[in-house]
């Protein structure tokens, strides 16, 4: 298969304000193939979002080089949406409409968005809410929204950064079966970014493990499990064990650095 | 828990459930009265000291400025009622704030969004924003003097060039210099405010600028924006009396309470300020509910 997304020597250092430099990422490289399911995890500050906003082309590179379908990346493209850490829909707008807006901007006929948004709020179990406003819905139902409004442009990649992140634990098993069956029926390629790695072995093909100061690939793991998976199966154990052990070494060599 | 322990601990509940209703009860009677109360106190002292000091130029009772108050249409000291005194000044007021509001809000708007725009113009306008509007009158008068919008229009007779005749351009000016800075500023904090979330998110929907602009800035800065035009109104009514001072003024009810205090007439004087303080305070109710009404996700959204 194809690679979808490729990364070769890819740093991005940050200057604030103040003139300190943050090296947010450090010499990444990184294929992702068509239709692969890739969960990134990491500590706070491994330039998870970063890397996704580079990979989104919300941001430019300090160094190195993103293709993405076998073009250089120079800003958003159509074939690729995401889904925001931070809450993320218009708050003026109803959730018809921030889930129709991709649709709006490709200038897309009213009643054609509308049928079109309508159909995945259903799938998505929220097309009771259809004209109420954000701030009326639940944090699950809001995230609902923002996934709904990035898949409604039909994107072959989905970026999604930690979405279930601030759901409570019942409530987030539901978003995950829900997001891997939209991923198996409709074989899109996804980068699933978390801090969790037990949601990461639960939901990916492929887990790439990163760590801070500065940021940066410490491990690349291919999940070798059937779905719908099983977080008490034997194997599922043994891959958690392993990226966990991993992941507290990179605190350890961390905490040692400083 | 046996059974008394249970039913003393739901007694127990139950008093305290009556007392929360009952305080509760007295809450809303509590916040129904309670604006009120001062106001009462106040009329109450003004009538008292009035009768005992008995003397109408240095303060009239309470019923004689209802007097004129009840008959707003009674022409006073022949210069029209006050209902036409009133208008007049709604309509300097209204050009002044036009003006103020159709430059602010694209200004504003557009410093907000542009870091480079902001520092180039923001030093400029600086200088002026420390500046009250009354400290401009001896300029202003220097510059526009007695012109009118009439003679700017060059209308030079019939019932226009009256009304047009009273609206000096220098009245206008002071109240646009007054409305100017509020609305200014809320501009640009409405759009400087917006997240960068949600313009990253429309921009991975594939937005160009424009929409950027029509779409999230807009519609982001737009309760802000609404906030400024409501304090702008305020200050804006709020200069209207030193506006009317000005010469050439023959109309107004900042020139009707200048008038009467020269002629002594401290209960025009007094009800002249309470139909300011009573238009100023619709006003400001009215842009309230706006604001309420169409901004609700606003305040909740947060
Ligand atoms: N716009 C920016 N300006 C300056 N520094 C930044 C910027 N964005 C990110 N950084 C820095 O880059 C580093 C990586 O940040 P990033 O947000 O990518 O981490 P993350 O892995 O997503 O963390 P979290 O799990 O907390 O979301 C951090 O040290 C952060 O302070
Ligand atoms: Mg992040």
């Amino acid at each position: 298969m194809d690679n979808i997304v490729e990364i070769n020597g890819l740093s991005k250092i940050f200057v604030s304000e103040k003139k300190q430099a943050v090296q947010a990422l450090r010499d990444v490289n990184l294929d992702i193939k068509d239709q692969e399911f890739v969960c990134l995890i990491g500590p706070s500050g491994s330039g998870k979002s970063t890397l996704l906003r580079l990979m989104e082309g919300l941001i430019t590179p300090t160094t190195g080089t993103i293709k993405v379908m076998n073009k250089p990346l120079k800003g958003p493209i159509p074939e690729a949406a995401m889904v925001f850490q931070e809450y993320s829909l218009f708050p003026w707008r109803n959730i018809i409409d921030n889930v129709a807006l991709g649709l709006e901007l490709r200038k897309v006929p009213k009643n054609k968005r509308y049928e079109i948004a309508g159909k995945i709020l259903e799938r998505f179990g929220i097309e009771d809410f259809y004209s109420s406003f954000p701030h009326e819905l639940s944090g699950g139902m809001k995230q609902r929204a923002a996934i709904a409004r990035a898949i409604a442009i039909s994107p072959q990649i989905l970026y999604m950064d930690e979405p279930f992140g601030a759901l409570d634990a019942f409530t987030r098993f539901k978003m995950q079966k829900g997001l891997i069956s939209f991923w198996l029926e409709e074989k899109r390629t996804i980068v699933f970014v978390t801090h969790s790695v037990e949601e990461a072995v639960f939901l990916g093909t492929r887990v790439i493990a990163m760590s801070s100061r500065p940021g940066r690939i410490i491990g690349d793991y291919k999940i070798d499990l059937p779905y719908p998976r099983d977080r008490w199966n034997e194997e599922f154990g043994t891959y958690f064990k392993e990226l966990m052990t991993l992941m507290n070494s990179g605190d350890i060599e961390k905490s040692m650095a400083f | 828990m046996d059974k008394t322990t249970r039913s003393v601990s739901l007694s127990f509940l139950s008093i305290k459930n009556f007392l929360t209703v009952e305080v509760f009860r007295l809450d809303r009677i509590g916040s129904f009265l309670s604006p009120i109360i001062l106001p009462v106190f106040f009329i109450v002292f003004w009538q008292v000291f009035a009768v005992r000091i008995d003397n109408s130029i240095v303060l009239p009772t309470v019923h004689e400025v209802l007097d004129i108050l009840v008959k707003p249409t009674a022409n006073l000291l022949s210069i029209g009622s006050l209902i036409r005194n009133v208008l007049v000044s709604i309509l300097r007021v209204g050009l002044g704030y036009f003006a103020a509001v159709l430059i602010a809000i694209p200004l504003g708007l557009f410093i907000g969004y542009s870091k480079k725009v902001a520092e180039f113009i923001m030093p400029f306008v600086n200088l002026f924003r420390p500046i009250a509007p009354l400290a401009w009158v001896p300029l202003v008068l220097a510059w526009f003097g007695v012109t009118s919008i009439a003679t700017i229009f060059q209308i030079e007779r019939g019932s226009l060039y009256v009304l047009f005749n009273n609206i000096k351009v220098s009245m206008i000016f002071i109240i646009f210099i007054g409305a100017f800075f509020p609305i200014l500023t809320n501009s640009i904090y409405g759009v400087k405010s917006v997240r960068k979330t949600l313009i990253d998110s429309i921009l991975t929907l594939g937005a160009n600028e424009k929409d950027v602009l029509l779409k999230v800035l807009l519609p982001a800065a737009l309760p802000s924006v609404v906030t400024g035009l409501r304090i702008g109104l305020g200050v804006a009514w709020m200069c209207l009396v030193s506006a009317e001072m000005l010469p050439g003024s023959l109309a107004g009810v900042g020139y009707l309470i200048t008038h009467a205090y020269t002629v002594a007439r401290t209960d025009i004087v007094i009800a002249g300020m309470i139909a300011i303080s009573f238009v100023g305070g619709l006003l400001d109710w009215i842009f309230q509910k706006i604001e309420a009404k169409f901004f609700k996700w606003q305040s909740m959204s947060k």
